[in-house]
């Protein structure tokens, strides 16, 4: 914390100070990374106050033309009225809803993501949740670790993934990486997507509710917006039934979060193993004693492999936004 | 055939146990104080032994049935069942090959996964509340890394297939290359495990492969390798992989299999780099019906002088 400059203080002695001045926001996985590779290039401005608040607006802060910032951080249009100069958004995440797009366009300011750089990583996760999920592996673990020496191995039986149904929410750059690797299980592939995609022979369905319907898991990879807000739904659940799965490696929102803890309270679905919540850090607490889901805290990108990348893409990013290039990963709205 | 006897020597599941109770004159021996009361009144009038991985007829018990005819595992190894001993007198054992084969490599590929993402730790952290300190830490990715198969028969196959999904490249070793394989064949497990970077045991357990990941195999696998045990718990010499997980010689493990399970060595429970699962290889609804028909349709087989659908000798 000893080198992180709070947002009010004054000129610095540093001899960084020529150098373009990019404030951080929510406080992303990568940034000792950043700092480590790139302390000489940008002057990484890290406030100190609670992420809620920016006030007061001074000297610094409306001299800022690059922000980065994490998936925690909202982007709303009162933050940007506190950033005049703000030209650039560079979000370390692949998803884009924590940002108000509208407004960014609006006043000129561009957005840079992930893009696709995550797309194996949370894949793979997306492929061990389910499998968790369905084999009980987290379950197993905790019954091996917890079960006293006499007792012996009478443990329930999983469900097979091989050759099952998997219906994919979303059939983007993640989506496409899931499928590909179920179908190595021998799994048939389905998927709803917004449009169907023509490259793609994997059969379409039009309603969440239809794939939900003919499918013994659900995988969500979608981007949450206005229209996959609450996709999964009762009636979705109800359709998938009870020996039917949820993966979501997406966000929290695109399940309606209390009708899930109701169905798994009442058996009423087969299981979820989730990597995302409506309100993080915070999970239901009717979840927590449960067996037949898997929970882990929003993690289904970072791999230390990924890290130095991803600084290699913001730093690119930004760079060329003070070069007037292209973007590399430029979000359109 | 109500009237055949049948002598039952390992743990199987319920709807297999009440089929043969229905089909056939069941005896329970799975018990040793059990078995020997069998013994002791009906040793004579046995025709067919049941075996499961948790218990097979040894050449003791096969001479001590005269009547013994075949042998029906509930399971794909049969390192339990003194096969040379059952050649010599005659004696058809039948196991489940396939019909686990694409449960167990199912099954791999999620212990890998949970190993290397620390799926059950993060599942762990987020029920204890720790996730409102803060971030779980970075893990390791699997897509792209390097794959070696200890035996490349119907499960090493079928776990190097679905690793292909990930990109990863795969590497064997096995009694024998294989010349239509594409894969990289290494001539010793010591060489396969210093070239990749998950090791997966997917051999038989024989004479030949017991112990067969010692102290060198561990070392040359080293601090960033992981091990993953799908086959049976002899396989591996487990004090050296406990004192290698200890010591940091090992960069993780995933195991199913122990060498005296139930016993699972407690050392490996407070260590967040393992994941260890009460041997569920196979366990799953579909799969051990499966198997339980397979039994019993080989026994059927057998009583009716049909051949033998799955049969090893």
């Amino acid at each position: 914390m000893a080198e992180e400059e709070k947002v009010e203080l004054q000129q610095l002695k540093h001899e960084n100070q020529d150098l373009p001045q990019v404030l951080v926001l929510g406080s992303p996985t990568c940034l000792q990374t950043l700092k480590q590779l790139y302390s000489h290039k940008f002057r990484f401005l890290i406030p100190n106050t609670s992420l809620d608040s920016l006030y007061p607006l001074t000297a610094p802060l409306s001299s800022i033309s690059a922000v980065i910032c994490s998936a925690s951080f909202s982007i709303t249009a009162p933050v940007l009225r506190l950033l005049p100069s703000l030209r650039l958004v560079v979000t370390t995440s692949a998803g884009t809803d924590h940002i108000d797009l509208n407004e960014c366009g609006c006043r000129g300011i561009q957005v840079a993501g992930a893009g696709k750089l995550f797309s194996d990583e949370v894949a793979d996760m997306a492929v061990g949740l389910l499998i968790d999920v369905m084999r009980r592996v987290s379950a197993a673990d905790r019954f091996v670790r917890t079960i006293c020496e006499a007792a012996t191995w009478d443990f329930p039986l999983g469900y097979k993934i091989s050759g099952k149904r998997i219906g994919i929410v979303g059939l983007g750059s993640i989506g496409m990486e899931v499928a590909k690797r179920l179908e190595c299980f021998g799994c048939t592939i389905l998927y709803h997507s917004k449009h169907k995609k023509s490259a793609v022979s994997y059969p379409f369905y039009n309603s969440v509710i239809d794939l939900a319907a003919t499918s013994n898991a659900l995988v969500l990879c979608c981007a949450l917006n206005e229209e996959t807000r609450h996709i999964v739904n009762r009636e979705v659940m109800l359709a998938l039934g009870k020996e039917g799965f949820i993966v979501n490696v997406g966000r929290g929102s695109l399940i309606d979060e209390k009708q899930l803890v109701k169905f798994l309270m009442d058996g009423e679905i087969g299981g979820a193993a989730l990597d995302v919540f409506e309100d993080e850090p915070n999970v239901p607490k009717e979840l927590l004693s449960m067996d037949n889901v898997v929970l882990t805290p929003h993690c289904a990108a970072f791999t230390s492999e990924c890290i130095i990348k991803l600084c290699e893409l913001v730093a690119g990013n930004i760079e060329a936004s003070l070069s007037d290039k292209p973007l590399i990963t430029q979000v359109k709205w | 055939m109500g009237s055949i006897s049948v002598l039952l020597v390992g743990k199987v599941l319920p709807y297999l146990e009440q089929e043969l109770d229905k089909r056939y004159n069941l005896f329970r021996g799975i018990d040793p104080s059990q078995r020997a009361a069998v013994l002791r009144d009906h040793a004579s009038s046995i025709r067919a032994v049941v075996a499961s991985s948790s218990g097979g007829p040894d050449a003791a018990l096969i001479e001590a049935l005269p009547k013994l005819e075949i042998v029906s595992s509930f399971s794909v190894g049969v390192d339990r069942i003194d096969l040379q001993k059952c050649k010599e007198k005659g004696v058809r054992v039948t196991n489940t090959p396939d019909v686990l084969t694409d449960e167990v490599a199912d099954l791999t590929i999620g212990l890998i996964l949970a190993v290397l993402r620390r799926i059950c730790e993060c599942d762990r952290y987020v029920r204890s509340g720790n996730w409102k300190k803060g971030d779980y830490k970075l893990t390791t990715k699997f897509s792209g890394k390097t794959l070696g198969i200890l035996g490349l028969g119907r499960i090493g196959a079928a776990v190097a297939k679905r690793a292909e999904g990930f990109d990863c490249s795969i590497c064997y070793y096995s009694r024998n290359e294989k010349p239509d394989s594409k894969y990289k064949y290494y001539p010793s497990v010591v060489e396969l495990a210093s070239n990749c970077d998950v090791l997966v045991v997917a051999c038989p357990l024989t004479p030949e492969t017991h112990h067969i990941i010692n102290r060198e195999v561990i070392n040359a696998l080293g601090p960033k390798g992981v091990l993953i045990n799908i086959g049976r718990g002899k396989h591996v010499d487990e004090p050296e992989l406990v004192s290698a997980l200890l010591e940091g010689r090992l960069g993780g493990a995933g195991l199913d299999v122990f060498e005296k399970e139930p016993h699972v060595p407690e050392e490996l429970f407070g260590l967040e780099n393992v994941v260890l699962l009460p041997h569920v290889g196979s366990a799953t609804v579909e799969t051990r019906t499966a198997m339980a028909d397979l039994v019993l349709d080989n026994l059927e087989a057998h009583f009716l002088g049909k051949p033998l659908l799955t049969p090893l000798v």
